[in-house]
Order: structure tokens, then sequence, then C-alpha cells
């Protein structure tokens, strides 16, 4: 696993703007994006999984096929999640900080 | 040994696909071009390729995936023309920064409006800063030399660029030629065999293309891009030299005619410079010393040759198949003006623009821009820096 640092010169990347490595997006924090972030009633959630379906940034995090949590570093607060909950259990709250559930 | 067929240029170039064999072709017909993909499906159909061939639903969706046949690892080939190769555009620099060698031969022809099928060099010049390598044809033996060397030019490893193989719709594309067709062991032996540049589906070596990349790295990558251009004029070189030793036929960056103690010369693309050819020798029995900078490869642009090539000279004048709207000039003009300011040469230089939309140009009409020229040698002087050639006034 190669990373380029900050500094890397032209000539010291491989061509094309390709990175040697795949599956890096999961290395990338983008919590400073969210302006809102997603609370789930775990008391209301019936484990349809609708929101781990939709979630654009696989950031719904599933244990035993149940939805526990969401992902603090990939969430970017869009707020689909809530938008396709057919019971309405998860609200965006104001601001980026996600505490963890 | 070659055997001398009749052929259009459409058919030429088809033939020439059909030789190189490509493992994707992914194509939206559209006028004058249309019979290059044409003739090239009946061959898939009849078996004489190996080409998976893609029917899509666009230019856009024919030019994406040509670019994702060409990271999976495939030698990939196209055709399209004018507003064809406007629907493309987004892709063409994609295909371009990621190196892909895609093969593409853009039958030149007017972008509307108004609609218009015939020829001018409006739909490549427009896609001049895409990144891809551009090759002008004269006639169809060109345009079937081209293509062969294009796909050696461009995927040589230390170029990895898509070219685009130019030539004149109908003027060239409709016109029968007797040309010279290798043999296909030989085309394909020469051509070799396709050494893909990481394939994505090389499933053991994964890696991440194309993606997101903001202003902490997008400058670098586009530095390192801008590398690939000298690398790629120094391969159409090569690699023209070594068709020549192999087929008979040698190719530069250019063609010159009368050029070397001309006092006047004109630079043209295309099938326009096969016009200024018999007018160049017309001139030169009645004494007149004329000559023809004849530009093959206009991407990358060998700015410093043709520099050298027109030093000396008394007039000079480029004549433009394209307007660039709002520039007052033609793009042609631009290049080669600004390539002789760089190199110091100070030659009156004369903008023609001639031939829009399949409008002719006749031998005499290249004869006026001559003689305007050796007024302007005279002189000193030009009055006028674009004329339109050929046009009601």
């Amino acid at each position: 696993m190669k990373h380029y640092p900050p500094d890397a010169k032209w000539h010291e990347m491989a061509d094309a703007g390709i990175i040697p490595q795949a599956g890096n997006a999961r290395e990338y924090d983008v919590s400073g994006w969210r302006s809102e972030h997603p609370v789930r009633d775990a008391e209301c959630c019936i484990q349809c999984l609708f929101c781990w379906v939709y979630c654009p940034d696989s950031s719904v995090i599933i244990k035993d096929e149940k939805v526990v949590a969401f992902d603090p570093v990939h969430c970017k607060g869009c707020g689909i999640c809530a938008q396709v909950c057919p019971k309405q259990c998860i609200t965006m709250e104001p601001g980026g900080e996600m505490p963890q559930e | 040994m070659g055997i001398l067929q009749p052929l259009e240029g459409n058919m030429a170039v088809a033939e020439a696909m059909r030789q190189i064999n490509p493992d994707v072709v992914a194509a939206y017909p559209i006028t004058p071009s249309t019979e290059i993909v044409q003739t090239f499906a009946t061959f898939v159909a009849d078996g004489k390729v190996d080409t998976n061939y893609v029917a899509v639903e666009s230019e856009h969706s024919a030019m994406s995936a040509c670019t994702a046949a060409a990271a999976a690892g495939g030698r990939v080939m196209n055709a399209t023309s004018a507003n064809g190769l406007a629907l493309m555009w987004e892709i063409l620099y994609i295909t371009a920064s990621l190196r892909l060698p895609v093969m593409l031969t853009v039958v030149n022809r007017a972008l509307s409006g108004n609609i218009n099928i015939h020829c001018d060099h409006s739909d490549t010049m427009g896609a001049r800063d895409a990144g891809w390598i551009q090759l002008y044809a004269e006639n169809v033996q060109e345009s079937y030399d081209n293509l062969i060397q294009a796909v050696a030019i461009g995927e040589r490893m230390d170029v990895r660029l898509p070219v685009m193989s130019c030539l004149d719709g109908f003027l060239v594309s409709h016109s029968y030629e007797l040309l010279e067709v290798e043999d296909d062991d030989a085309v394909r032996e020469w051509v070799g065999p396709y050494k893909p540049n990481r394939p994505l589906l090389d499933i053991e070596n994964p890696y991440t293309v194309g993606p997101l990349d903001l202003y902490d790295f997008y400058m670098e990558h586009k530095r390192s891009q801008w590398e690939a251009y000298p690398t790629a004029m120094q391969a159409v070189i090569e690699e023209g030299k070594r068709f020549g030793d192999a087929f008979g036929r040698h190719y530069g960056l250019m063609e010159t005619v009368e050029l070397d103690d001309a006092d006047i010369a004109i630079v043209a693309l295309g099938s326009a410079a096969g016009t200024a050819k018999d007018v160049v020798e017309q001139l030169r029995d009645q004494g007149v010393k004329a000559g023809l900078l004849k530009l093959r490869c206009f991407r990358p642009f060998p700015g410093e040759q043709i520099a050298a090539a027109l030093a000396g000279r008394k007039a000079v004048c480029v004549m433009d198949r394209a307007a660039s709207f709002g520039a007052g000039t033609g793009p042609l003009y631009h290049e080669i003006a600004a390539a002789m300011y760089g190199a110091g040469h100070a030659v009156p230089i004369q903008n023609i623009i001639y031939g829009l939309g399949g409008r002719m140009l006749r031998p005499e009409e290249i004869e006026t821009v001559f003689r305007d020229l050796v007024q302007i040698a005279e002189s000193g002087k030009v009055t006028e820096t674009c004329k339109w050639l050929g046009v009601r006034e």
C-alpha cells in the first residue's frame, strides 16, 4: 500500500493520476463535510435496512443484519437515510458532530 | 507486398481497422464517417475480426465505452465526425488524462449551425486542447497509413495517449483512390500485439483510476501529462520512419514541397495541401518561388520545427479550414504566428479562412493567395491579417 505524501512532486507519482492501490476512499475522512448528522431512534427502528440500502456512502453500520450505528468518518450528512426511513425513525440534527450510538 | 486497390477513404480506414483487429469498437455512426463503422460491422458479422462491437446509444456513450474498455486493457478503436465528436467532448479529456491509447478516426465535418454535413476542421480544431494526438491526412493512402501508425504511436509505453486520425469529410472519405493496401500479416506484425498498461481486468493488482483529485494533487497530475507530448512528437517521427522503412512511404511531422528556397509559402492541413502542391508546381514553372508546408501532426504542435522551416521566407500564408470566432483569425494561424514570434522570425503572415462547410477550394483560388503573397513579400506588410477565401463578398 503506497501513499503519496502531500509534498510529492509530479514526477514522483504514477502517471494518469492513478492511485496505485484500490478501495482507498475508506481512508478519506469526510466528517468535516457534514452540517447535519443523522440520529436514529433505536426503539422505533424496525430494521428494514432501507437506510443501509440507500446510503450513498455505505455509512450505515450493520452488525448481525441489524443497523447499529452510522459511520462518523464517511457520513456526509446528506439525509437520505432520514428521507427513506418508512417509520421516520431517523432525524437530521444540526451540527457535524456525530455522537456514537 | 501490398496490393493496389481502388477504395474510398472510409473503406480504406475500415480496411486498416480490420487488419489491426482491435479488441473493442464502440461506435455511433454519423455522416460522413458512417461507412467506416458500417463496413467494420460487416467484418465483425462475417467473423473476419475478433472484435467485440458495442452498439451504443450516443457518441457520449461510445467514447465512454471506449475509454472504459481501454482502461480494462483492450485495444480500442472508433470513428466519428463533427457533432458526434462534440458529444464525446467530456470524455475526450478523460481518455487522454487517463493515458489510454484509444484510436479515433475523425472524418472532418463542419459543426453546426446551420446544419451542414460537409468538410471543415471546426470539429477537431475545437478538440485541440483535449490532450489527443492529432494527425491529418491529405488523401486516402495517408488516411490508411496514418491510422496504422496512430496505433503504434499511441500505444508506445512512453506515450500512452489517444490519437485522432483525421481525414477530410467527403473530399477524402468518399473519394475513390488507388492506394497500396499492405498485407494483413505485415500490418499486424508492424503494429504488434497490444500490451495493456495496468489493465483493470488484472484483478490480482487492483488500483484506483479516475479518482477525485483536488487542488492538492490535480496540478501535479496535469504537469505529468504535459510531459508526454514532447515524447509523443518524437514517437510520431520515429514511427513515421519505421513505417516508411517497412512499407516504403515515409512520414514525419510535416511534408514540405519546394519550401527550402521559397520566397513565399502557404501552410495547410489535409486535402487542401494536395491541391496546393499542384499550384506550387505550376508557379515554379512560371518562375515564382512558391512553396508549401503541409502540417501532418497538429498535436503535439511542432512549433519549433515549423518556425525553422518557415524562417527566411519573405511572406507566409496560413490556411485555416476553421474559424475561431471572436479571435479574429483561424486556430492554425494563432499557433504558427506564436511559434514564429517565439523563434524570433519576423516574417509577415497572412491568414486565410477557407472551405467552411465543404466550400470548394479551387486551384485558381490558391493561386490568388500566392499572388497576394508576392505583394506582401514586396511591401513587407500584411494589410488585412485574416481574409476569407471563396466567400461571396
